[in-house]
């Protein structure tokens, strides 16, 4: 193996070289029409878009309720997964019966129930939160639920020679060891979070960017289509930024907390 | 006081048999103790010494209460242990520190599991954790320790509960041989300044001698048990390193490897076999 470097050089100078050579490539390409226009947008048409939404703030109240129901479904999700997670974990009797049930729901292609959702739920928030729901929760439950069964015995004997009663031992043993799984399946949750926001959107909303997309793809307005992918994308990159901030914060008692890289 | 001349020994084991229960069929069960007796008076400390894979751990998760027995009793300051022995503070051979918790909140964790506030509690950590001389490293993690630190932070842990006795497996033998005997001195000191009972177990025959009022040797597993006592009648206040010249010591350690060699031949015939 190579000798790691004193100090890594910084890496974003080049990262962004990178996308601005994917950037003009794609304008090249689709300017001397290699790539139709029609189908592939023009990337400053598609720039100036994102611009246009900024400067007059039209896209803030779509952008705003996606993210509500973004943040919401991540939300609920993720404290629904912890505490199935920890149930089951925990309680083997009850995991054993609603084995097969979590497996049948994990496998099922909950996409397809979004328009149920919508028809329970109305074409409000909530039919995109639950969607979304479903598709955090079964990430952090079982990375909760495989980690409660892989807690350190050694660590539970000592808290319990230490006096712990069994709420003590949860608060205090598997909830701590807990939060390590929950942040490494946080990261793939914001995204699903997202997922589950603008296809609930996108299959029947007023409002939101899945909407803002789904009315362009009705015009063939193909930039506009990927300016919005491109404001979804920049939206989930932030929040995935405080998914990482809060790890950082909570997390600080792991070694090399900061020196993780790249995340699944 | 008439009564104290009656203090009944503080920890009894008598007749112990420790089965697991093997998946498969009742043949594949694992007797690690049989018929298991074993008595420790108060402020003593006893060390059991016995091949590998001869039930130690066994008996002293016994005395601890985390395992219970299949036959036989143990008894606890003359009453019957039911569940876990909440006289006893138990000193793990693996890391057992609280990863997210720092030094002082890894010795205080104990107080604050009592209910005693949080400062209150912290300020009793902080001097547990100068007595055993971490006092500049209370808000380190454990990662962040050395092994003999986390040691050092462990004891601490344990004591600061002021248990009336004190199970240790093998606390010292992940340590290099420096640490360990300073480890050995400071917890023959802290021993002596409120003599609890210790029931201290270890495959190291110099360690126990140069530590015990007495030492016990088991038998080679399975279905161990004690087979030999010797007791230790070496002065104290000792030095762990200085000891080992006394003649008498000497002649111990012979007298008790005599014993304890069959076993380990015993034990490395079960293996090879």
């Amino acid at each position: 193996m190579p000798e790691a470097p004193l100090r890594e050089r910084p890496m974003w100078p080049w990262q962004v070289l990178l996308l601005l050579a994917l950037f003009g490539a794609w304008h090249v390409l689709t300017r001397i029409e290699i790539l139709p226009p029609f189908f592939f947008g023009e990337p400053v048409q598609v720039l100036a878009r994102i611009w246009d939404w900024f400067a007059t703030g039209k896209i803030f109240p779509h952008l705003g309720v996606t993210l509500l129901e973004t943040v919401l479904a991540f939300a609920i999700g993720t404290s629904l997964g912890l505490a199935m997670g920890l149930w089951l974990g925990l309680s083997p009797r009850a995991a054993r019966l609603l084995d097969p049930y979590v497996t049948a729901f994990n496998s099922m292609p909950r996409v397809i129930l979004a328009p149920i959702f919508a028809v329970w739920f109305g074409l409000g928030i909530w039919s995109k939160v639950l969607l979304g729901v479903t598709l955090v929760f079964f990430i952090v439950f079982f990375s909760v639920y495989h980690g409660v069964r892989e807690v350190s015995p050694v660590l539970l004997n000592n808290a319990r020679m230490l006096g712990a009663t069994r709420t003590q031992l949860l608060r205090h043993v598997y909830l701590p060891s807990a939060t390590g799984w929950v942040f490494a399946s946080l990261h793939t949750s914001v995204g699903m979070a997202f997922v589950g926001a603008v296809v609930g959107e996108y299959l029947g909303s007023a409002r939101g960017v899945g909407y803002l997309i789904l009315q362009a793809e009705g015009v063939f307005d193909v930039n506009t289509v990927f300016a919005g992918v491109i404001v979804l994308t920049l939206a989930a990159l932030s929040l995935d930024r405080l998914v990482t901030l809060a790890e950082r914060r909570l997390m600080n008692w792991r070694p090399n907390a900061q020196e993780q890289g790249i995340r699944s | 006081m008439p009564a104290a001349q009656q203090i009944p020994p503080a920890l009894v084991l008598d007749q112990v048999t420790c089965t697991f229960r093997a998946r498969g069929s009742a043949r594949d069960d694992y007797t690690a103790v049989r018929g298991a007796s074993l008595s420790v008076q108060d402020a003593e400390f006893v060390s059991l010494v016995g091949p590998t894979g001869c039930g130690k751990s066994t008996l002293l998760n016994l005395a601890a209460g985390l395992q219970a027995p299949t036959q036989g009793t143990v008894t606890v300051f003359g009453a019957p242990l039911r569940g876990l022995n909440a006289q006893a503070g138990y000193l793990f051979q693996a890391d057992a520190l609280f990863p997210w918790r720092t030094a002082l909140d890894n010795v205080a964790i104990g107080l604050e599991l009592r209910g005693v506030g949080k400062s209150a509690a912290r300020e009793r950590a902080q001097d547990w954790l100068r007595r055993v001389g971490l006092g500049s490293h209370a808000a380190k993690y454990p990662h962040e320790m050395s092994g003999g630190m986390r040691k050092r932070a462990a004891l601490a842990q344990t004591l600061i509960l002021e248990p009336r006795m004190l199970l240790m497996d093998e606390p010292f033998s992940a340590l290099d041989v420096q640490t360990r005997q300073l480890m050995e001195n400071e917890l023959l000191n802290l021993w002596a300044q409120d003599r609890r009972c210790v029931l201290f177990v270890t495959h190291d025959l110099e360690e126990a001698i140069a530590l015990s009022d007495r030492v016990v040797v088991l038998s080679a597993g399975p279905a161990s048990r004690p087979i030999a006592e010797y007791v230790v009648d070496l002065p104290r206040p000792r030095d762990v390193q200085e000891i080992t010249m006394h003649p008498h010591f000497v002649e111990l350690h012979r007298a008790i490897w005599r014993a304890l060699k069959q076993e380990v031949m015993k034990a490395h015939e079960a293996v090879d076999a």
